[in-house]
Order: C-alpha cells, then structure tokens, then sequence
C-alpha cells in the first residue's frame, strides 16, 4: 500500500514537473516574447534591454529554468502585467470564490446524482428511468453556459427568486475572513451575509453541476444496474434481509465505488465549468481570472499560475481519490 | 459452468435462467433415431431442428450492426446526424440568401437594442450586422460539421499514433508516451483548450480546431493502448504468434483493426464534445475572430450571449442546433458502443 | 403433511419483442420433514428456476410463475412479499452454486452470517458476531475468529462454501435448498462439502432439496430423485430403484454416461446424443424425442402423461427402457 502510494506521489511530481517545463517553454517562445508581451510593440531597444536584464533572459536557458522553478517552488510567481499586484495574491482573492462554487456544485451533483441514479436502475424501463435517461442526455448535449443565461433568464428576469450575479448583495455587511462568504458568515456570525452568499450561490452551482449530475446519475445507474445482477444481491435477498440493509450494505456499498472514481474526475469538469459559469453569473473567481488574463491581454505570469494551479488541484483530488480506494474495497487493501 | 453429462453450453449464463440457452445451434437429429419413425413424422422433426439452425451463426460485425439496427434510440440519432449532413451538403440550395451579405433593409432598423425579427423576406429575422438569420443558421451546419469532424479527425489521428506506437512496442516507449498523455490529462479538458489557444498569439478557426483535437489526443492515445494491451494477451493473437505471424503484421491485421472499434465509438462521442468545447471557447472570446463565418457555437457563444436580453432567438436557435446535433452524435456513439459490448451479444 | 408440496410449478418467460419461453412446466414434486430430494438434470433442465420459484427470488418482471407451493400450509407463491421476506433465511436458507461471487466481496464474512441472526433472531451485533463465530467453527471453518474480520477473497474457495452453509443453516431453517453447492469447487473439496452437507441434515433434521447435474451427488445423498427434462418431470423415483432400473431413456443416458472403472476395457462411453438446443416443444410430443434412442411414433403426438410406475415412483415414458443396470 505505503509503495503504491510513494510511486503515485513520484508520478504526480514528475508530472507537474513535467508541466511546468512545458510552461517556461511556452513562455519562452511566445510570439513576440514575453518581454514583447509586457512592454508592448512599440518599447525602446534600450528598455527592452533593461528589461531582459532585469528577467534574467540574457542568462542560459537551463539556468532560468532552474531560477524560474526556484521561484515556482517558493510560491513567487511575479506580478500580474494587468493590475501589477503579486500573481499570488490575485489568485488568493478569487481562489475562496471558486473553491466555494465548486463545492456547492459538487454536493448537489451527488447528493441528487447517487439517489437519481439508484431510483433510475431500481425503476429500470419505468418512467423515471427514461426521464432520467433523457435528463442526463440532454445534461451532457447542452452548452452549460447557455444553460447559464437560461436560468438566468428564467429566475431572475421573469420570476425573481434569486439574484442575477455576484457573490452577495451591495446591502449585506460581510466580514472577510477566509474568503468563503458562507464560512465567513458562520464564523462572525453574521447569518444575514451566510443566507445572502447561498441565495447567490444556488443559480451558478446549479448550473455547473449540470455535467458532474448527469454524469454521476448514468454511472451510478449503471453501476447499480450491474451490482442488482451480482449473485451476493441474490444470497442477500435468499438471507430475507431488510430492503434497507439490501440496499445499503449490498448494492450501494459495491455499486458507489466506481461513482467515487467518477466524482474524482468530475473535479475536472468543475474547473472546467467554472470558467464559463463565473462569467454568465459575474463571479469572482479563479474562472473570471482566466478569462479576464487572456482577452484584457495576456497576462502570462497570472496564466502560468492558473495553469500549475488547476493541474495541481485536479491531479491531487484524483489521486486521493484512488487513495480513498484502497480503504473502501477491501480487495485493494491487501495488494 | 461445466457440465460433465452434456456439451458445454455457450450461451446459458446462470443454469435455465437464461431463456436463450435453449437457443443454441442444433447438431441435428441423427439419422438412425429418425429412421424409425413414419415419413411424416421424420419430416416435420426436421423442420423443427430447421427452425432452430436458423438463429445460429452469425458474425460478430454483422452481429453488432444487427443490433445498431435494433435499437431504435441509436436510429433516431443516426437520422439526426443523417439530416445534420444533409443540411450541411444542401445549404446553399436550402438557404434563401447569402449568409455573408449585409441587407440595407435590415441593417437600416438595426439599433443596440433591437434587432429586426421575422419578416416574410428573412423568416428568422436579422443578425446583429443585417444578414439574414435563417441563412446562417443552414449554412452553420457547414462551419459546425468542419469543426467537428476536422477536430476529431486530428485528435484521433494523433491519438492513433501515440496509443499504437505505445501499444505496439510497450518498454520505455510505452513510459514516455504515456507521461506525455499524463501530462495532458492533468489539465480539464476545457482548460487545456484555453491554454493551447493562449499560446497562439491571435486567435483563428485553426487554433480552435487545434486546441479541441489536441484536449482529445491524450483519450485516444489511452483507449487505443488499453485495448492493444487487452488484445495481446488474446487466443488469436497469441495463435497468430504461435504460427510465427511477424510481430508489425500481427500488430497492423490483428490487433490494430480489432482495438480501432472502442476507438470509432470514441470518436463518434468526441464529434459531440468537439461541437460543445468549440462553442465554449467562442463564449470565452478565444473563436474564430472571422465575423463573415457562420459557425453555431460562434452565433451562440458571441452574438448569442452579447444580446441574449435584445433577441434571445440569436441564441436560443444555434444552441437548440447544438444540443440536437450534440444529442444525435451522443446517442448514435452509444448504441454502437452498446452493439459492440460482448456483454450484450445473444 | 409435507414440509414442501409444489403443485403444477410453471415459469414462463416473457421479454418484450421475444416469445415466451417455458422454463418450468408444471413441475410437482414433495419433500417431507428431513428428507433429502433430489433435482436432476443437464443445464437448461429447470431446475435452478424451480428452487427460484421456490424462493420467490425471481425478477419482479419478465416472467409468470403460476401453480402453488405449499410449505407448512401456506403457499409461498400467494404471500405478500414482506411475509415471503420474513421467511427466506429462516424457514428456507439456499446455498448456491458459485460461493466467490454468491458473497459480497466488500463485507466481512462475520457481518455476512451475523446479518442473518440479527435480522431472523432478532440478536443483537455483538451476540449475533458470537454465535456467527460458533457457526463457522460449526461448518468446519478453522480459525473462526480470525475469519470474521476477513474478505471474501481472504479465504479459499472450501471455506467460501462452508461460510455459505453456514449464513443458510443459522436460523435452523426446516428446508435448504442447495443449488450446485460443489459445481464450482475442486474435486477433493466436493467431497468434504457433501460430507458436510450430509452431517449437517442429519444432525438438525433439517430438509434438503439437492439441485445438481451430477448423479454421484445424487447417489451419495438424496433419498429421492426427480429427473428433470425440458422443464417437466420425466421420471422420480427412489434413490436406490432410479440406479437400479432406470426407466426413462434419459435417465439411462445419463447412468451410462458417467465413467465407470468396472466397465470392460474397450467398452466406450454412452454419450447422450445432441443437446438440449434440439429439443422439441412438450406441445408436439415428448421433448427428449430427437435425442432418444427408444423413439417411437406416440412420441410425437402429444405430450407423453406423467404416470405412477409399480415401483411408487412416476414416469413420462411411452417406451421407457426395461434393461437393468448395475448400481455404479
């Protein structure tokens, strides 16, 4: 077990080394340079000199590597070329923004998406089943940012039960103390600026657990569908067990594990729905961060940083998501 | 299951409860217990061993396509698919007008909030530049289905390669290759598209095309591998080798051709995704800067979104387009993926 | 009266867009207290769907069981499904064929059979681990308190069984149905777990009903034999006269099949010709007919009736076989 998880942790390095290696290539080669990309086209041989100097470009390349890794290491990732605040720091106030979205997103994708799923295989060829079917179909077929308007549209044009964007209301008196509006809420206790974050958060987090749901909802069916045709569901049934405990302790236990698996991969389409849904709904995020570094031009220090970081988080999950593995199936814990 | 007192029984999984155990290719009835009975008798017999021969022997390809045929939820998104070409092929013969051309008897109406809508002339009414709606939605087909099909083509074509090359020599080409995908997965999809298209330093339709083949090289490479690996260890690859068949023939006729299948299903779900990462990038502003093409997830993604309050139609129309050709791809991707299954082989 | 008394048992198969297919066609057959019956016959026979029926265990939907089972006065097909529940793992227990796949694999084999106890006997966890504990020592588990707290995959294939036994037998069941309990297992494991099935009837009194293809299970154990064919009996009898003078053709085909060391050298193997694929339906005659040697013209109008023979048993034959065999 311990050597499974030391060869994934030295996979894991060797891969956001390999990343990174791949990103100081690409900044260096960008068109124009990136000394281009901060001056602009129309600088002075003499600044854009100084300028080199001062990067460090005039260097040999291993040796910027090895200076430009130094600095990834101790978290310096420069200042941002748009507002020349420290890259970290950006990225420190949109991360809770984030963080917190795809969280709420990732609860109602498996507090409804394991049930839904489970009902659907239970009821299979029934109409819940079909409907769920149909769901997910069209859950994985339709632009989530056209989704995004949608609702919009519908809950905040036409009917008006939440708001149209941000993260809290201009009124709500919020401390910042972690970020996470909602946590913050808690812990000053200020429940006016909780109920107001989550009142925020409902449109968006629907909207990006679109993918995650119906995606969780079609395994967990499957899955399900594969454990009701286990013989130990028979033996179980052939026991006179509870339907609860059937359910419980025979079906689910067997059917969730790929569905773990799965909610380890849907982090990758969180981030990825992240970006789009933050700028339907205007929030402040690391989504809206990557949008705004490339269209306001490019803003490659903060970009590099978004990069490392949304590979970092996605390869992390997954692998303690494997890891979780090995301590809900007794067949890998033994190996 | 083995049954000592009869010939094992191919298609019984669990004993009787699979009613196609008795569906099995008859050896037919043997002339001596035949012979003593009357000749009505001995030919209504054989007609009944007929009747059962028949449901015997059929092929695993044209088994799978038997079964596509079948379903009628993979039929319904082939016709969707089928009617998506068709539109895309006809367009200049469905289209009432040039989707290029800018009408003075739009344009001179159009204003930042209103945008002309249906008129005898322009039955979907005008896009935010005075060009005929309609016209760009039949011709969007084209943009859409190019799109796609070159985005997945590419895609599978490296993905191909790599998964092959990885698959075919294993050992330390096999480690490099794959870290090399490792690499690629480590980004979401969508976030590696984002970062490729950054790279360029303007974007066009071919960064887009690019960065949407490139996000699915990694999950070709990978599928392909997977089954070459699972077909080396297979009965007839292992004969093939046992009969001194040469290693680049058994990997190009045995293993390629049957490890290509998981890789057609693939690729008729990628056109799908293809079609929706396209649009997405639009919506992000990293499209095709081209403002004459008419591509859906473009006229979604950009006018769709910009006045989505003046005339939500702009968006409403591209993305019922998008989500029916995106369904059609998905469902005729999965009765073939099902088709395939052995599990579902009868 | 009967422990067990199934009357005129059909399952008829109905999915969608196919024809229906009878798997069980009015099969009846008794098991008195104690007794061991056995259910004979080639896969495909019936059989397993008959103990399924039996036990209510089969899919809510695509198939029709009709007739009746009575157990203890009632007929288990007409209980609410609640009630049947109430007596599954009680009054019946069941061992199936595949002892791997037949126990989940992501629960310890402690909680396996104390489930049982708690739910039919209303035991607590902790009491319910200890008697789990005297149970698998029972079925000759060895190191039971290690046992518990192990998988599945943990343990052999003998034990897997033996734990199967075990979950069946810990209510004190009056009837166990045994579907194949050795078809998976090595050969010299085969022998103990019959053993242990054996000691294990003995001792409680318990009724077994022994579904198998295998007719030295059948001949070490059961005190009766249906022979199933197609769905229908074809031929009971009591153990020792079905060995001694079997009298449906079948039944001779299967007896002659087993390998015999006291055979004359040379002789060869009697095979049963075809299989069951080239079966006929009971509705155009006998089901047998293409396969049997003893064919005649009556065996292909109608369905031969299923008639006591002198010897107390009952046999579906118009021209059954009258050579003796030596009990092997």
């Amino acid at each position: 077990m311990l050597r499974v998880i030391v060869r994934r942790l030295l996979q894991l390095v060797v891969t956001l080394i390999a990343l990174s290696a791949l990103i100081f290539i690409w900044l260096r080669n960008l068109p124009g340079g990136p000394v281009e990309a901060l001056l602009g086209e129309r600088a002075t041989p003499a600044s854009r000199a100084l300028l080199i100097k001062a990067l460090g470009y005039d260097q040999p390349v291993l040796v910027q590597y090895a200076k430009f890794m130094q600095r990834v290491l101790t978290g310096d990732f420069g200042n941002s070329i748009r507002t020349g605040d420290p890259v970290t720091e950006v990225i420190g106030r949109a991360f809770p923004a984030t963080i917190e979205l795809a969280a709420v997103a990732m609860i109602i994708a498996v507090g409804l998406g394991v049930p839904l799923g489970y009902l659907a295989a239970r009821h299979r060829g029934r109409l819940l089943d079909n409907l769920s079917i149909a769901g997910t179909l069209l859950g994985i077929s339709i632009p989530i940012f056209f989704l995004g308007y949608l609702l919009k549209d519908v809950f905040t044009q036409n009917i008006h039960w939440f708001p149209p964007s941000g993260r809290i209301s201009t009124g709500v008196d919020n401390t910042d103390v972690t970020g996470f509006f909602v946590l913050d809420g808690l812990l000053t206790r200020e429940f006016d600026a909780t109920g107001d974050a989550l009142w925020h958060l409902i449109l968006p987090a629907f909207t990006l657990a679109t993918i995650p749901l119906a995606v969780i909802v079609r395994i967990t069916r499957a899955s399900v569908l594969d454990v009701l045709n286990e013989d130990y569901v028979r033996t179980a049934e052939a026991k006179g067990l509870r339907h609860k405990t059937i359910r419980g302790r025979h079906i689910l236990r067997n059917a969730l594990l790929p569905v773990v698996t799965t909610i380890g991969l849907q982090t990758g389409a969180l981030l990825s729905g992240a970006v789009l849904t933050e700028k339907v709904y205007n929030w402040g995020g690391l989504g809206t961060l990557i949008t705004d570094s490339i269209s306001g031009g490019r803003d490659y220090p903060v970009l590099q940083a978004l990069i490392l970081l949304a590979a970092l988080v996605f390869v992390v999950v997954n692998l303690l998501v494997d890891l979780s593995y090995a301590f809900i199936d007794p067949r890998v814990r033994v190996r | 299951m083995s049954d000592p007192i009869t010939r094992p029984t191919v298609g019984a999984q669990r004993d009787g409860v699979d009613p196609a155990a008795v569906e099995e290719k008859p050896e037919g009835v043997t002339p001596s217990a035949i012979g003593r009975l009357g000749e009505r008798k001995r030919a209504r017999l054989d007609a009944l061993a007929q009747a059962s021969a028949d449901k015997g022997g059929v092929s695993l390809i044209r088994d799978a396509f038997r079964r596509l045929r079948r379903n009628p939820v993979a039929i319904f998104g082939a016709a969707i698919v089928a009617l998506f070409v068709l539109v895309a092929i006809f367009a200049p013969l469905l289209a009432p007008h040039d989707p290029a051309q800018r009408f003075d008897e739009l344009t001179k109406n159009l204003t930042v909030d209103s945008i002309p809508g249906a008129s005898s002339d322009f039955p979907l009414g005008s896009d935010p530049l005075g060009r005929d709606f309609l016209s760009r939605m039949i011709y969007g087909s084209r943009q859409t289905l190019f799109v796609g099909v070159v985005a997945t083509l590419i895609g599978l074509a490296l993905g191909v390669l790599i998964g092959a090359l990885s698959g075919a020599f294993g050992g330390w080409i096999d480690n490099i290759l794959m870290r090399f995908t490792d690499v690629m997965l480590a980004l979401p999809a969508l976030l590696l598209a984002i970062s490729l298209v950054a790279m360029a330093s303007r974007s066009s339709q071919w960064t887009v095309i690019l960065a949407v083949a490139i996000v699915n090289v990694p999950i070709f490479a990978r599928l392909l591998r997977g089954s070459m690996l699972a077909q080396r260890e297979s009965d007839h690859v292992l004969a093939a080798r046992a009969l001194g068949v040469k290693q680049h023939s058994i990997v190009l006729r045995h293993m390629l051709p049957n490890a290509m299948t998981a890789v057609i299903v693939q690729a008729t779900l990628t056109l799908s995704t293809a079609i929706l990462e396209a649009a997405s990038l639009s919506f992000l502003g990293l499209g095709d800067p081209d403002i004459n093409r008419a591509e859906w997830g473009l006229m979604l993604g950009v006018d769709g979104q910009r006045y989505f309050e003046v005339r939500p139609e702009l968006a409403y129309y591209p993305a019922i387009a998008i989500i029916v050709v995106a369904l059609g791809f998905t469902l005729l991707g999965e009765g073939m993926r099902e088709a395939i299954d052995p599990k579902n082989r009868r | 009266m009967s422990l067990l008394d199934v009357r005129d048992l059909s399952v008829v198969f109905q999915r969608r867009g196919e024809r229906p297919f009878t798997a069980v066609d009015k099969v009846s057959f008794s098991v008195e207290p104690g007794q061991t019956v056995g259910l004979v016959g080639e896969s495909g026979c019936g059989k397993s769907v008959t103990s399924l029926a039996i036990m209510g265990l089969l899919p809510r939907r695509g198939n029709k069981v009709t007739g009746q089972v009575m157990f203890d006065g009632a007929d288990l097909l007409a209980l609410r499904p609640d009630d049947m529940r109430d007596r599954r793992g009680r009054d019946i227990g069941m061992i199936f064929q595949d002892p791997l796949s037949s126990l989940n694999p992501v629960v310890p084999i402690g909680t396996q059979v104390a489930e049982v106890l708690e739910r039919h006997r209303g035991m607590d966890r902790k009491a319910a681990l200890k008697e789990a504990r005297e149970l698998l020592d029972a079925v000759g588990i060895p190191d039971p308190n290690r046992r518990l707290k192990e998988y599945p995959h943990q343990i052999s294939g003998g034990m897997r069984q033996r734990a199967l036994i075990a979950i069946a037998l810990a209510c004190k069941p009056r009837l166990l149905i045994a579907d194949e309990p050795t078809t998976a297992l090595d050969v010299t494991i085969q022998a103990q777990i019959l053993t242990l099935l054996k000691q294990l009837v003995d001792e409680t009194g318990t009724a077994l009903i022994m579904i198998t293809h295998d007719l030295g299970v059948v001949a070490g154990l059961c005190d009766t034999v249906n022979v199933l064919y197609g769905g229908k009996v074809v031929e009971r009898a009591a153990r020792h006269e079905l060995f001694a003078r079997p009298r449906h053709p079948y039944t001779h085909g299967l007896l002659n099949s087993v390998p015999r060391l006291d055979s004359p050298r040379g002789e060869r193997l009697h095979a049963i010709r075809g299989s069951v694929a080239d079966n006929i339906p009971w509705a155009e005659g006998c089901a047998f007919a293409p396969r049997c040697d003893n064919v005649v013209d009556a065996c292909l109008e109608g369905t031969p009736p299923l008639e006591p023979t002198t010897t107390g048993g009952d046999l579906r034959c118009n021209n059954p076989v009258t050579e003796e065999v030596a009990v092997p």
